[in-house]
């Protein structure tokens, strides 16, 4: 194959792929030509029997916090209580059981992530476009724990009394009736149920444990035959009945003084989980979806600003080659965006801007090609071997100066929050994409050119 | 023209920004925003009348919030700055407003404020060192006349220049309009530096390639031709940026202004330290090892 005709295959191929990437990112231009297109077909009744064109793969763009509005919230887990080979499982306890809650929202694609820093365990839970916030953080925030504590036997509670009397700060944090917690905990709790009595018809609650959560209740009310149990939910009593015997099958019943409302959302919040650790708010960041739309709408129109005037400023200055770039960039955005939409990136506002910058700088490495072509033309080189040399004394710049801003997004990847994430990352994808461009897309379009008519007209080329 | 020659002014021009940005910074500081000190942000749009900073201080006095700051921005839009409050007191305020619309909100606890600082430190400090590594290593070939690892530390030099500068900038606008510095202005930092080694390694890129072509002995003139081969390519290149960049301060919207505004002071003086500062530096050390 001549090495002319090798190039127009690349140059179709490139054709090809942006098509491709174009259409991907807005497959409504592909659907409704094919609607048109099937149209006519069918009305032919020849080719009617031919099957239709398909759609094309549609999936839209994935839009962080910051554009659809939504709230990213931190927790704290208190792990004091929990022992330093049980807190990978309680952590996973922890994200299990809000994402369940979550899911009651309807919020597509929640983020709920376990994060380490220092010696604390935090949960990151990201709720993009979601309605209503504030019932969301009530439901995560306000988790019932759940645990069953002994009668003290009389001389205890009464020593506690007497201590508290006296005004002793540790005696009065302690409930005097019932001692500390058992190991019997909401974590081995299977189910709970709402029922009525069949006599008073008042609201109750049973309560079913796991085969260990079982053993553990079997073994809780042989010792307390005869004594009381207290049922404790958030640290508060709610309901401390007699053991009248041994109970085995790990079956409970919380008979109180509540509500059928209070009653049902109980038996909600048990189900969806007690949480195996108690965990505390410490960051929230919340965006209105109408503020999300906005900065959307706005971060849009300076993309399309921006790049006119990169294509403006191109194609003044460089003329030919500046033309021949501005459509690598055009096919540079195409990709991008396509790739962004393919892995998926979710974008942010500072994503987008740094999307936006790539563009500034996704000419930088063709404009460094330009000019050494320029130099060797000015040495009097012909035209495709100044093409050829230009690419190559470029290329140790364009690579040099890339990595170092790669370097940048790596430490920015590390460093921030899902925002500063997204833009570090749609900046070092532009990078790669634009590097790839330059080199591949702009050159073949300039070996293109050589030995054609365009190649004489030298005035093109400045 | 000669651009060696005038090395004097630039380093003098250089050399006074800097020492305004770090009087700024130890006189006024920087003003931290809830990123990094931890408190509460709301930023709230009346529905109908847009009440009076007093009144809002009024009607949330009850609340017992301790100081309020409140900061009018776009079309009947409020920004509340308070201490780190939490949620239920979030939707006591909200009540206490009466008919406003939730923009957005952020609360941040002061440990993971505290976090914030040092992880931005630590952040800033490893981009340099690491940046300072790559230029070493990608140079180290070129030990003649000056060490390899010198075009490393003459990047610093640059890159220092080009943080100190943007943050100065900022101190004063953060004194004067009270803008506040928050974890993507860091981001913008952080984009400088890698940013401005971009033009710098072009430049000492045609200083290399002029080197091994043989460069005549006199280093001042092989790194004074590298910059003017290399000057409309630098300065185009950071035009093509700044445009972009202008489109986003102009047209991007509140929350994202003053992050283009940071790329912009930053590119352009990274530009500048590029042609005018980096490559300087490089002579002058030349020349005084020379003399010993």
């Amino acid at each position: 194959m001549t090495a002319r005709r090798k190039i127009s295959l690349i140059v179709l191929g490139i054709f090809i792929l942006a098509a491709l990437a174009g259409f991907l990112d807005y497959p409504k231009a592909w659907d409704k030509s094919a609607d048109w297109l099937n149209n006519k077909k069918n009305k032919i009744s020849l080719a009617k029997s031919l099957p239709n064109l398909p759609q094309f793969f549609n999936r839209p763009f994935r839009l962080g916090l910051d554009l659809l509005g939504g709230t990213h919230l931190d927790y704290q887990a208190d792990l004091s209580q929990i022992g330093q080979s049980n807190i990978n499982e309680a952590m996973q306890g922890v994200r299990d059981v809000i994402e369940r809650r979550i899911n009651a929202f309807g919020v597509s694609e929640p983020v709920v992530q376990i994060d380490k820093v220092g010696s604390n365990y935090r949960l990151i839970v990201e709720l993009a476009g979601i309605k209503d916030i504030n019932a969301a953080i009530q439901m995560i925030g306000e988790t019932p724990s759940l645990d069953f504590r002994e009668e003290r036997p009389q001389e205890e509670t009464q020593k506690i009394i007497d201590q508290q009397k006296a005004g002793n700060p540790q005696a009065l944090m302690q409930d005097p009736y019932f001692g500390p917690p058992t190991a019997l905990t909401g974590k081995y709790l299977q189910n709970s149920q709402l029922s009525f009595d069949s006599n008073t018809s008042k609201p109750q609650i049973d309560l079913q444990f796991n085969s260990q959560g079982a053993d553990l209740f079997e073994k809780l009310t042989k010792e307390s035959v005869g004594k009381r149990l207290a049922i404790y939910l958030d640290g508060m009593p709610i309901s401390t009945p007699v053991v009248q015997e041994e109970i085995s099958g790990g079956k409970a019943r919380i008979t109180g003084t509540f509500t059928v409302d209070e009653a049902k959302t109980l038996v909600r919040r048990l189900n969806a989980g007690a949480l195996p650790v108690p965990i505390k708010l410490i960051n929230q960041q919340t965006v209105g979806a109408s503020l999300g739309a906005a900065s959307l709408k706005q971060s849009l129109f300076a993309g399309i600003i921006g790049l006119l005037a990169v294509v403006l400023f191109m194609v003044i200055w460089y003329r030919l080659p500046g033309v021949l770039a501005v459509f690598a960039l055009l096919i540079y955005t195409a990709i991008a965006l396509a790739i962004f939409k393919l892995i998926p990136v979710t974008l942010t506002l500072a994503g987008i801007a740094g999307f936006i910058l790539s563009i500034g700088m996704a000419v930088d490495a063709n404009i460094l090609i330009f000019e050494r072509m320029k130099e060797e033309l000015k040495s009097g080189k012909s035209l495709p071997g100044s093409i050829e040399e230009g690419f190559k004394r470029a290329w140790t710049s364009i690579r040099d100066s890339n990595v170092s801003s790669l370097i940048t997004c790596l430490i920015l990847f590390w460093l921030g929050t899902s925002v500063i994430k997204g833009f570090a990352l749609t900046l070092a994808i532009g990078i790669l994409v634009s590097m790839f461009s330059a080199i591949t897309i702009t050159r073949s379009f300039l070996r293109l050119t050589g030995g054609t008519k365009l190649e004489k007209a030298r005035w093109m080329w400045k | 023209m000669n651009i060696i020659k005038y090395r004097k002014i630039y380093f003098i021009f250089s050399g006074l920004l800097i020492l305004a940005s770090i009087f700024s910074l130890v006189r006024w500081h920087l003003k931290l925003g809830i990123d990094f000190t931890g408190g509460s942000l709301l930023e709230i749009k009346f529905a109908d009348n847009v009440l009076d900073n007093q009144a809002i201080k009024n009607k949330l006095a009850p609340l017992n919030l301790g100081d309020i700051n409140v900061q009018p921005t776009a079309e009947k839009s409020v920004i509340l700055r308070t201490k780190d409050i939490d949620e239920p007191t979030h939707q006591k305020v909200l009540k206490a407003l009466g008919n406003v619309e939730e923009q957005r909100f952020e609360s941040v606890g002061p440990v993971v404020g505290s976090e914030l600082k040092s992880r931005a430190f630590y952040a800033i400090a490893l981009t340099m060192l690491a940046i300072v590594l790559y230029i070493a290593w990608a140079f180290r070939k070129v030990s003649r006349p000056i060490a390899s690892w010198k075009y490393g530390v003459a990047t610093l030099v640059a890159l220092v220049h080009d943080v100190i500068i943007p943050v100065g900038f900022f101190s004063i606008l953060g004194h004067f309009m009270g803008v506040e510095i928050d974890l993507l202005f860091v981001t913008a930092v952080l984009t400088i530096l890698g940013f401005s080694v971009h033009d710098t390694i072009v430049v000492f890129d045609r200083i290399r390639e002029n080197l091994r072509r043989g460069g005549s002995g006199d280093f001042e003139a092989t790194v004074d031709k590298s910059i003017h081969q290399t000057l409309t390519r630098s300065i185009n290149t950071s035009l093509t940026v700044l445009l972009t960049l202008l489109a986003v301060y102009i047209f991007g919207g509140e929350t994202i202004k003053y992050f283009a505004l940071a790329l912009l002071v930053g590119i352009i003086f990274g530009t500048y330290s590029s042609i005018f500062i980096a490559s300087p530096v490089l002579v002058v050390w030349e020349g005084w090892k020379k003399r010993k």
